[in-house]
């Protein structure tokens, strides 16, 4: 047998700081891509999809409406007090409720779909990933983006999509008692600011971030559950890892959306 | 028939670690092939890369004209069809019971009437022996159940390569010897191109048509099974003879300097002879002739010049009975 041969490396290959951190954006946006691409490949995975959905509404439901209620209440004492000093309380309604459907309401749906949906998703698929189920699929011909992602990555979207309007309706009606019952605003002024502030696209706006933090949340989860390190261990860190950088992602995100909208649609009365 | 699958020059590595390098060999149309090697010398890396889950950073895999490494991926997924691929560890779906996890293939790729799916997936299931188990989710099954399974589902769509990861490991010598049986007289029925990792001394001496073996990160040899069985390379002896002196150690080989003192110490190593080829297994009776027989023979015997002696003889020996056919 020949002598032993070390093979040296093809040129010292040292890491420059923070291609790391480019790499993996990289790689979360082809997915993003791919899955996007997907989603219009037949066949359409539509058990997966009502299953899913059926999973990320349960678990995101209830704890929805519970903190929907007192943020609401908190946004309406805020602005309520708020627009008193500044001696505007027949504007209470409108600015308490555009701040529910414009910023509260996506931000709830989309941090309780990260934490709660999400981190399952993650879960789920990081430890069929380390049982080389996902491969085992990939050699069967079949595409693991297009099988189980697109399906959950809509299923999110949905559901951020519809509760965010359960969101929003929940949390306007926590601030009208607050403001009413316990601010002892009136009624009719507390509505009718509703038709001199707010208007229909500050909804579409509110459906449209929704829609998109679901989005992220989704592509994120599945990210980071497709390349957990290690065993065990590394899905266990993968999903506390997307749950957080879910969260940093929406934050920017959303300052992003709500700086464009403000920009591109005239707000009433301004 | 088989489809060759050529491996030009592949080299894998994961950060500093090269797995192995430079590996060129042809597995023929139809044969049997077996790949040898200790632990972690990455035969599951090549089986892995040879149908393209891992990306070796040079060389090509070519199946059918598609190169599995670099090619587009459009067209390495289709190519995949074509392969059937028993994992390690089975890799069975956690969430789905036996009988949905073979039927899974036929389920995503044909049309098939469920009736149709049943009686597949239940000869399959016969074939390994797992009949009454179909309704078990792989939690439920012991290690070399999932493995039998594992062989049923990459089966199921009668694939023309095969890819077996460790068929015996987890399994009991006598579901081992039916194992090996199953593999040949697949491989009559099939005629499917097969590639079988194993550690089995066994299925490496009566199984294959030829033989492979990774070592020290780079394929030792390959060739006609005669060559390596009948091969006085240290490390093959060493690995088919399983005996503790050779380069091989516990860890992934010896440091040169115990190597020596192994030689000082019991310096009296006594030359093997050379083994005895045993016969290969030959298809149960009822299967039809194995045709990948006569192609391989064609392509030895055009090989003769470059064999050894000692492998020319049990080429000889072992040609005389083939199936009836004069040598
Ligand atoms: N995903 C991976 N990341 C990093 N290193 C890996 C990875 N997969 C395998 N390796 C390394 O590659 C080498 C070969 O592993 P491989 O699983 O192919 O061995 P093997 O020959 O199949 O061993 P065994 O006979 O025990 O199954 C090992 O040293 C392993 O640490
Ligand atoms: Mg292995």
């Amino acid at each position: 047998m020949s002598a032993p041969v070390r093979v040296r490396e093809p040129g010292p290959r040292r890491a420059i700081p923070g291609t790391g951190a480019l790499r993996q954006t990289g790689q979360l946006m082809t997915l993003a891509a791919t899955t996007v691409r997907d989603t219009f490949r037949r066949p359409f995975q539509m058990r997966e999809l009502i299953e899913q959905f059926w999973f990320v509404a349960s678990v995101t439901i209830l704890p929805a409406a519970l903190v929907s209620i007192p943020f609401g209440a908190v946004i309406a004492l805020q602005v309520g007090s708020l627009t008193q000093q500044l001696g505007a309380q027949s504007f209470t309604g409108g600015a308490s409720v555009l701040a529910v459907i414009q910023q509260a309401s996506p931000l709830i749906v989309a941090l309780l779909i990260a934490g709660a949906g999400g981190s399952a998703i993650c879960a789920d698929l990081g430890s069929r990933k380390i049982r080389e189920e996902l491969d085992a699929m990939e050699v069967m011909g079949v595409s693991p983006v297009q099988r189980l992602i697109v399906p959950r990555v809509l299923a999110t979207m949905l559901v951020a999509l519809l509760l965010n309007g359960l969101v929003s309706v929940v949390g306007t009606a926590g601030g009208y008692f607050f403001n009413v019952i316990v601010q002892h605003g009136t009624p009719g002024a507390y509505l009718s600011s509703f038709s001199s502030l707010a208007q229909l696209p500050d909804l579409y706006i509110s459906e449209i971030k929704a829609v998109v933090f679901g989005f992220i949340a989704g592509i994120v989860a599945a990210y980071r559950g497709l390349h957990p390190k290690g065993g065990p261990k590394g899905v266990g860190d993968a999903v506390n890892q997307s749950v957080v950088i879910t969260f940093l992602l929406l934050f920017v995100v959303n300052v992003v959306l709500t700086a464009i909208y403000l920009q591109l649609v005239p707000q009433k009365g301004a | 028939m088989g489809i060759e699958v050529i491996v030009e020059g592949l080299t894998k590595s994961f950060g500093k670690q090269t797995v192995w390098q430079d590996v060129t060999l042809t597995l023929p149309p139809g044969e049997v092939s077996v790949m040898l090697g200790p632990s972690g010398t990455g035969k599951t890396v090549f089986l892995k890369s040879v149908i393209g889950l891992l990306k070796p950073e040079r060389g090509r895999v070519l199946v059918n004209g598609v190169d599995m490494v670099n090619g587009p991926e459009r067209d390495i997924y289709q190519t995949r069809k074509l392969f059937g691929l028993m994992f390690q560890d089975g890799a069975l779906f956690g969430s789905m019971n036996l009988f949905d996890n073979i039927a899974f293939p036929l389920r995503e790729h044909t049309r098939k009437k469920e009736s149709e799916i049943r009686r597949i997936v239940m000869e399959r299931m016969d074939m390994v022996g797992l009949v009454g188990s179909e309704g078990k989710l792989p939690g439920e099954i012991s290690g070399g159940m999932r493995k039998r399974a594992g062989l049923a589902r990459a089966l199921v769509l009668d694939p023309q390569i095969i890819l077996c990861d460790e068929p015996d490991s987890g399994l009991d010598p006598v579901r081992t010897s039916y194992i090996s049986q199953l593999l040949i007289d697949l491989n009559a029925q099939i005629d499917a191109t097969m590639l079988i990792v194993t550690h089995n001394l066994d299925i490496a001496a009566t199984v294959p048509d030829n033989m492979g073996m990774l070592f020290r990160r780079e394929l030792v040899a390959f060739g006609p099974r005669e060559l390596l069985l009948t091969s006085d390379v240290p490390v093959v002896r060493q690995f088919l003879s399983g005996r503790r002196e050779g380069p091989i150690g516990m860890a992934e080989e010896k440091d040169e300097a115990t190597l020596a003192l192994e030689q000082l110490t019991d310096g009296a190593t006594v030359p093997l002879a050379p083994p005895a080829v045993a016969p290969q297994l030959e298809p149960s009776p009822g299967m039809p002739p194995r045709q990948a027989v006569q192609r391989r023979k064609a392509r030895v015997l055009a090989m003769w010049d470059q064999l050894p002696a000692a492998a020319r003889t049990a080429v000889q020996a072992g040609l005389a009975p083939v199936q009836g056919e004069p040598a």
